[in-house]
């Protein structure tokens, strides 16, 4: 989640666990999809991406299918884009990076991916932003985490690990991609640090 | 970025606003920041639906007392492509004809609480008055002979663009520099950039103040990278100035010809063109030409800005910008 947090915390799951968890939604995801050739597998950006990468190879290591793989960044769909009515601009507007989504969406399954469930908003963007590029058959959403806490009626069809946290608590996903080692960590924030 | 206006008009206490009123008035990390966001835009706008519904709700007035094509539309669909409701209005047409004073539309327009306030008017300053009377973010599309910050935006896009880089080209401006703002606001950004800078042209028509080589021998445009042709903006000239004695004269002298171009000089020109005059018709037709490149800069560029004033703007767009790029 946040790249310049301090890699301490609590292990929850570790390289092997990681490895193991995922192994597993790419199992259920195989069984949940009869069509695979029909799959695409779009990893929102950052964590996503990497998870839905690794997610795309185990498939085809088990299933000899190779599902298509894409990326979705949802900057420009987030609900809080700007405060209404003047106020001082949002300090930070989080990092745009590319989408990408190179093949035709109408008639696959896209199995979204991200590394944390938390309220669901980041899901939302994603699929609005998803629909701006075609008319996919179903979307399903995969996470290695579940965090709780929910604010709209959004639930994954794939779920690597239930964590039920505290709102002042924060799961850390971190990857050998990104962060140079693979590991879930729970971290807990001052509350005032905490949004 | 952009600058904060911290009002004496305003109440104490109100947080001040982002506006983009002059190119003096960027950093060079604005310019990247903005240059990369309009880079994803651009990618936005290869999709099939071309939208995005990023600014959704928000109000975006066009306020244009002079006469425009480019600039007004692109503006216009900047804010549609962003889901923003827009408003414009012109000179023509609108209470300014009865004869309300500029504060006075400002005023009215400000009571439906616009988010933005884009302006163009024929005075300097113009923006920076609706700025101290209104609540909006104000965007200067052009105040007389002083500002147009979009166009050297865009311009600064389509070079990086086009030739890859901007740091270290070398740009010859020809023509009118005087009484244009685009000259203006774009000799200020390539300096921001590293872009060295030419101006050539008739020597009235060349301000002394400008930090740049100035010269009146169409040859200097020889090692430029890119050729950029200014109108002769006869509506500017004081009546009965003699800048240059006719403008068959100018085309003969600082006319840009296929003759006077070395084979891959690229060629802009921020419109509109005056063909025969300051650019013979093969030129602005050439493959060389930029100038419908530019256009289509215009688009992202501005729905950049308008993001920008807004929220401040996306982190990190540089990096993939560059990355992109490269």
């Amino acid at each position: 989640m946040n790249t310049h947090a301090p890699a301490q915390g609590k292990t929850l799951l570790d390289a092997d666990g990681l490895g193991r968890t995922l192994s597993r939604i790419a199992h259920e995801i195989i069984e949940g999809n009869p069509e695979l050739e029909d799959v695409a597998l779009v990893g929102i950006q950052t964590r996503g991406v990497p998870l839905a990468r690794r997610l795309a190879r185990l498939i085809s290591e088990r299933a000899g299918v190779e599902p298509a793989l894409g990326a979705v960044d949802i900057t420009f769909y987030r609900d809080d884009v700007t405060v209404r009515g003047g106020e001082a601009p949002l300090a930070a507007q989080p990092v745009v990076r590319a989408t990408q989504l190179d093949f035709p969406l109408e008639g696959r399954t896209v199995v979204l991916v991200d590394d944390v469930l938390y309220t669901g908003r980041t899901i939302r963007a994603a699929i609005e932003a998803l629909f701006d590029y075609g008319r996919p058959a179903r979307v399903q959403l995969a996470v290695l985490v579940d965090r709780g806490h929910r604010e709209l009626p959004i639930r994954p069809d794939y779920v690597g690990k239930n964590l039920p946290t505290a709102r002042g608590e924060r799961i850390q996903v971190q990857l050998v991609e990104v962060d140079e080692l693979d590991a879930v960590l729970l971290v807990s924030t001052p509350e005032e640090e905490t949004r | 970025m952009i600058r904060l206006v911290s009002d004496d008009l305003r109440p104490p206490g109100d947080p001040p606003k982002r506006h983009l009123l002059s190119v003096g008035d960027l950093t060079r990390e604005d310019v990247e920041r903005l240059l990369g966001t309009a880079r994803t835009f651009e990618t936005s706008l290869e999709r099939h639906v071309k939208k995005l519904p990023t600014l959704k709700g928000h109000l975006i007035v066009n306020l244009f007392y002079e006469s425009s094509t480019r600039t007004s539309s692109s503006f216009e669909l900047a804010a549609k492509r962003l889901s923003a409701d827009t408003l414009n209005v012109k000179s023509v047409g609108s209470s300014v004809d009865k004869g309300e004073s500029l504060k006075d539309t400002a005023l009215t327009l400000g009571a439906y609480d616009p988010d933005v306030i884009v302006i163009r008017h024929p005075q300097i300053g113009a923006p920076q008055l609706v700025a101290r009377v209104t609540e909006a973010h104000v965007v200067n599309a052009g105040d007389g002979k002083h500002q147009h910050p979009t166009q050297a935006l865009l311009d600064l896009y389509t070079l990086r663009e086009e030739l890859g880089r901007l740091e270290g080209l070398q740009v010859a401006i020809v023509g009118d520099v005087l009484h244009s703002r685009v000259a203006r606001s774009l000799v200020q950004a390539l300096a921001l950039v590293g872009v060295r800078v030419t101006l050539v042209g008739p020597p009235a028509l060349l301000p002394r103040e400008f930090p740049a080589e100035a010269t009146a021998d169409i040859e200097a445009i020889r090692d430029a990278d890119v050729v950029y042709i200014l109108r002769m903006q006869n509506e500017r000239m004081e009546p009965g100035a003699n800048f240059v004695p006719s403008l068959r004269e100018y085309t003969a002298r600082w006319g840009i010809t296929p003759e006077r171009l070395r084979p891959g000089q690229k060629v802009m020109h921020p419109g509109p063109m005056n063909r025969g005059v300051e650019i013979d018709p093969l030129v602005a037709d050439s493959p060389d030409s930029l100038i419908t490149r530019q256009v289509r800069s215009g688009l992202v560029v501005r729905m950049a800005v308008l993001y920008d004033v807004l929220t401040g703007g996306p982190v990190g767009v540089q990096a993939l910008a560059a990355a992109e790029v490269a």
